[in-house]
């Protein structure tokens, strides 16, 4: 559905990304784990169109994405919730919920998506006409991926679903997410906490300071000792 | 709902009832003043939706008001008083004959000036922030130069003078009431809440979907037409115009009407608008010599714009979203605000009284 081929992006001469491939396919959940500034997010800015790469070629549904504008994306089925979840915070949240839809002409779609929205996230649906700045952290992230979906996406990126939020909070959001992918929706997760992330992955990626050094199912990696020692902790305590 | 149209229907004869007292029965000096009122509410709104809803920072009004006020104008005086007033350089060729009725002037106004914004708009809205403020600044500035300079059809710095005054109470609060009608139904429609999402977010609003450079585009041009017809019935009102008129200093009256009454709030902009245009005709006395019984104050014209300022920095500093921040005035809030569920709770209290007495 979605590759990356050989993709290289510099800011101003430091190499974010150094050629990496990666591979979506239709159905899965694939994530990216990987410490700050290994370039996970330049990754997604890359595939969104906000960064233009040096070199290297993005195909989604065999379409070039490098071509494509951001603000057309969303009509491919493509759509991103943004780390740091950035919703619209002096709007209402259902406000936030339409601005999801707003490339889609079908009433009576929406309408639908916004009650299977409500049916996963029920907090959003009692707080329809609070501010969304005013809401907390988790619920924010909530109406994040709410927004996302209002688009009905086929292939739907998180940028850090978990950051910031208590771990009550992110055992929901992580079983959300593979509801939605019951729905038949591919995810892209890219993620800082590989535990969680590893454990509902399809694929697994793990990326290095701008390489991808490993690649596996997410079982796979959750038992690889190298990903163990610098992402899971648990071998780090025998050495100690 | 039903009872909402039922209080819009009542509100609106109200309103002209009270127009056509005011007009027959109201001297000219408080005409004028409501006249200024429904004008600066056009412009305060218009401002508004480019600066409040879709957060661009525009400081540009003056320019389009010029241009709205000098196209109406000129098609609206008469062509043997144009020669009159073009008596320094005669008046192009095809300017000195026209003339068209004035709300068809008006229109073209409008057009116009939205047509000068779209110019200004697709280089100037790249940039963002401080950014854009300087540049359109700088438009503004540009325009008035201009007009200065291009005597055969502005007159330079003579200015245009008599210009017919049709504008009266019926066309500024009918004009008002349509700007406010079209400006609420465009934030109220899908278009709307794409502009307040780029303006909250520019970056996740452009993962939505939202053509951004279209969309601010959008904004900014329906807000310079709305601005060049403000501008046109101004012009019209007083009867006389020059370019010294719209200088920055007209921008930041509706700049403060726009912070005073709330970014992002449409009824705030119309409620701050006639707040701020009758407190600078009544701080008039400020201006004047005031006798204090022990001691004389010798008048300085321009003391009352100090108290605009100075209530601008204490908004500014303590009240940072205005009389109404980004909320509405709407008949659901009158209703359930408390002064009113008092008042109706007392009735029905006495009602129920009487009845257990009978």
């Amino acid at each position: 559905m979605l590759k990356i081929n050989n993709l290289v992006v510099s800011y101003g001469g430091i190499e974010a990304l150094k050629g990496i491939d990666l591979e979506v396919e239709e159905g899965k959940i694939v994530t990216l784990v990987g410490a700050n500034g290994a370039g996970k997010s330049t990754t997604l800015r890359t595939i969104m169109g906000l960064v233009k790469p040096v070199s290297g070629s993005i195909l989604y549904d065999g379409k070039d994405l490098l071509k494509e504008k951001t603000q057309n994306l969303t009509r491919y089925g493509l759509n991103l919730v943004p780390e740091g979840r950035r919703v619209f915070a002096d709007l209402t949240v259902l406000e936030n919920l339409k601005i999801g839809a707003y490339c889609r002409k079908d009433t009576k779609g929406i309408k639908e998506d916004l009650e299977w929205v409500f049916s996963l996230f029920p907090i959003l649906k009692e707080r329809v006409w609070q501010l969304s700045g005013t809401l907390s952290g988790g619920e924010q992230q909530m109406l994040a991926v709410g927004r996302a979906l209002m688009a009905r996406p086929r292939l739907l990126m998180m940028d850090e679903p978990s950051l910031g939020l208590a771990p009550l909070i992110v055992k929901d959001i992580f079983r959300i997410i593979q509801e939605i992918h019951k729905q038949g929706v591919t995810i892209l997760l890219i993620e800082q906490n590989a535990n969680a992330a590893l454990h509902i992955a399809d694929v697994g990626y793990v990326m290095e300071t701008g390489r991808i050094t490993l690649k596996g199912s997410g079982k796979e990696l959750l038992t690889n000792e190298e990903v163990k020692a610098a992402y899971l902790g648990h071998s780090v305590k025998k050495v100690i | 709902m039903r009872r909402n149209t039922i209080l819009t229907a009542i509100a609106l004869l109200l309103l002209i009832g009270f127009l056509a007292f005011a007009d027959n029965f109201f001297d000219l000096y408080l005409v004028r003043i409501l006249n200024l009122c429904a004008i600066y509410a056009i412009l305060g709104l218009s401002m508004n939706l480019i600066n409040g809803f879709t957060g661009l920072f525009s400081l540009g009004h003056a320019g389009f008001m010029a241009v709205g006020a000098y196209v109406t104008a000129l098609l609206t005086i008469p062509p043997d008083v144009k020669k009159q007033i073009f008596y320094m350089t005669p008046i192009m060729s095809p300017l000195d004959v026209m003339n068209l009725p004035f709300p068809l002037a008006l229109l073209v106004g409008g057009l116009l000036t939205a047509f000068v914004a779209y110019l200004i708009g697709a280089p100037a809205l790249k940039l963002k922030g401080d950014y854009l403020a300087i540049a359109t600044l700088g438009f503004g500035e540009i325009i008035r130069v201009i007009f200065t300079n291009t005597q055969s059809i502005t007159n330079g710095a003579l200015g245009l003078k008599g210009i017919p005054n049709t504008t009266n109470l019926w066309w500024s609060f009918g004009t008002a009431l349509f700007t406010l009608v079209v400006i609420a139904s465009l934030i109220r429609s899908s278009y709307g809440r794409a502009l307040m999402a780029i303006r909250e977010d520019e970056v996740a609003a452009e993962s939505m979907g939202i053509h951004l450079a279209k969309h601010k585009n959008l904004s900014f041009i329906i807000g310079a037409f709305f601005a060049g017809i403000g501008g046109g019935l101004l012009g019209n009102l007083l009867g006389t115009i020059d370019p010294k008129m719209f200088t920055f200093t007209l921008t930041f009256n509706i700049l403060l009407i726009i912070v005073l009454g709330g970014m992002g709030s449409l009824s705030g902009s119309v409620i701050s608008a006639f707040v701020v245009t009758i407190a600078n005709e009544w701080l008039r006395f400020l201006d004047e010599q005031i006798n204090l019984g022990f001691m004389v104050i010798q008048g300085k014209v321009g003391t009352r714009m100090v108290v605009f300022s100075v209530l601008l920095m204490v908004v500014v500093l303590f009240y940072r979203n205005g009389l109404m921040g980004n909320r509405e005035l709407t008949w659901d809030q009158l209703c359930n605000s408390k002064i009113w569920r008092g008042l109706s709770a007392r009735k029905r209290g006495t009602a129920i009284a009487e009845g257990g007495e009978k």
